[in-house]
């Protein structure tokens, strides 16, 4: 199955405390780890939301919402994507992960719908 | 039985996971200090059950690889000292527990050499010396973590076969005194060829199902896939490894829109190829070029999947590049003569000049012995007939290629196309 990992970081510490090289190199290493195992298949990183947009829909009208999203307490980052066998899989993996802060989220992708 | 709590249900579903995860690192660095895949495989099972036992009790360990690793090469070194006191010469002996000893530190266990390890294990459950359903069988065990009932479950054959088949291939290894390495020079390239055919049998069983009501088998495809990209990253130089990455990967990212709304089979000319999956297109791409650079274009895997990059590049059915896929088949059969290749050019010559000089090409195929029985030889043959206009002919074949596949999606197919041709020749 594939999972969809999203990383949720607090708005005020995304801006507060970039990465220092050496997290991001234990990143890079649990990363490789992820890819020589066959798990990553996709990945990215998101710029803050202050370059983002948001268009809402209502009937025919659409608004368009420029970012920073400040309401929002939680805000996606950045997002893996994974090939696992069970979501227990993808959990054990993160559990490996050498984050320290944020809120990571695992979600199933449909697959073979119809099936 | 007493009804588990739900801290120990929790411990059980994580250990499950971390088995799929650690086994075949786990099997790996076992057979390196004791030399065959029989008694790793019983030594990981048995730090298993010592997992099972305890973590419920006390939880997870923080590094349960680590864990599993130092449990079980504490137990190599036993069983290693008890085999000294057998026929074995003592130098010997003090070399192999030597070995164990210098893997015991779990952190050491976990480092450098455990890609090695890694590929030591799949060369030996690859070996040319193994059946290919016992390479397969093994494969899976040991390296996809399955059980034999899973494994069972996946060809669709009793557990008993499966069972029986894993333990006369391990046998064979240990009688035929098959050793635990990572081979060089020019037994490499025969050894890794066995082993990308292995991984491409259990791709191909779940990409087009030889047997049971289910066109594919989604699972055995991703855990070929799997195991593909694992030896891209640990064998990063040779161009046919990435050749069959790509082929897998663009097969694959068709894997949705083969079957339609009902579990029918559709061809991949009529398939909604808005259905198709672009990230593995992409990674097949990507794949497909790595194995260009590394000079391997002309590859048997890698040229397969250039057909394949093919069908993937053309947005609808009538942009493909049809006079390339003929050049490319050409290629293959050079390669690889086979009946089934000539075939597949046959279909391509079909499409780049027309159905007549595709049926000539056919027709020579009729009487080649191994198609003679091949259900897709008369789908082929009906599929030019049809578009020569020629439908009770192509009624026949179809119906003839319906009474020769095992597969029930893609006889219902075949099945579907004859009476479209009957409906076709009362209307002309």
């Amino acid at each position: 199955m594939r999972v969809l990992v999203l990383a949720k970081e607090d708005h005020q510490s995304q801006a507060a405390k970039p990465p220092t090289p050496e997290m991001m190199a234990e990143f890079q290493t649990f990363n490789e780890e992820l890819v020589k195992a066959g798990v990553v298949i996709g990945d990215g990183r998101l710029y803050p939301s202050s370059q983002g947009k948001r268009m809402r829909f209502d009937g025919k009208k659409r608004t368009v919402i420029d970012g920073p999203f400040a309401e929002t307490k939680e805000l996606v980052a950045g997002y893996w994507l994974w090939q696992v066998r069970s979501i227990d899989e993808a959990l054990e993996w993160l559990k490996r992960s050498p984050f320290d802060a944020g809120t990571y989220e695992i979600r199933q992708i449909m697959e073979f719908e119809g099936m | 039985m007493t009804e588990l709590s739900p801290a120990a249900t929790e411990a059980h579903r994580a250990i499950e996971a971390i088995w799929r995860i650690e086994s075949a690192r786990l099997i790996a660095g076992l057979a390196r200090v004791v030399g065959d895949i029989g008694t790793a495989e019983e030594l990981a099972q048995d730090a298993l059950v010592a997992a099972l036992e305890q973590w419920p009790i006390s939880g997870v360990p923080e590094k349960p690889g680590a864990w599993l690793m130092g449990t079980a090469k504490h137990r190599a070194i036993d069983l290693l000292r008890r085999r000294q006191t057998l026929e074995r010469k003592h130098e010997e002996i003090g070399r192999d527990i030597e070995r164990a000893q210098e893997v015991i530190d779990p952190e050491a266990a976990m480092d450098e050499d455990v890609g090695d390890e890694l590929l030591g294990l799949i060369f030996m459950a690859c070996h040319p010396v193994l059946s290919k359903d016992a390479r397969v069988a093994l494969t899976l065990r040991v390296l996809g973590g399955l059980t034999t009932e899973e494994i069972a479950r996946a060809f669709l054959v009793p557990v008993s076969t499966i069972a029986q088949r894993i333990v006369r291939a391990k046998r064979t290894l240990t009688e035929a005194r098959v050793r635990f390495e990572v081979p060089a020079g020019p037994e490499r390239v025969a050894r890794l060829a066995s082993v990308l055919e292995v991984i491409y049998l259990i791709f191909n069983e779940g990409y087009s199902a030889t047997a049971g009501d289910d066109l594919v088998r989604p699972a055995l495809c991703e855990e070929a896939l799997r195991l593909g990209r694992i030896l891209a990253e640990l064998i990063t130089t040779e161009a046919e490894v990435h050749g069959l990455v790509a082929l897998m990967e663009i097969q694959a990212s068709r894997l949705r829109a083969r079957i339609g709304p009902s579990g029918e089979a559709i061809l991949l000319l009529d398939q909604n190829r808005s259905r198709w999956d672009r990230l593995l297109i992409r990674r097949g791409l990507a794949a497909l070029e790595r194995a260009e650079r590394l000079g391997g274009a002309m590859g048997p895997y890698a040229l397969q999947a250039a057909i394949a990059a093919c069908h993937a590049r053309a947005s609808t059915a009538a942009d493909t590049d049809w006079p390339r896929m003929v050049a490319l088949y050409d290629a293959v059969a050079e390669l690889a003569p086979s009946p089934v290749i000539e075939l597949n050019r046959a279909v391509a010559v079909g499409m780049a000049f027309g159905p007549a000089a595709g049926l000539a090409l056919v027709d020579g195929l009729v009487s080649e012995p191994p198609l003679s029985t091949y259900h897709l030889l008369p789908a082929v043959r009906g599929d030019l007939l049809r578009k020569l206009g020629r439908s009770a002919e192509a009624r026949a074949e179809f119906e003839r290629a319906a009474s020769l596949t095992q597969n029930v999606a893609e006889r219902k197919l075949l099945q579907r196309r004859a009476a479209e041709c009957t409906a076709e020749g009362m209307a002309g």
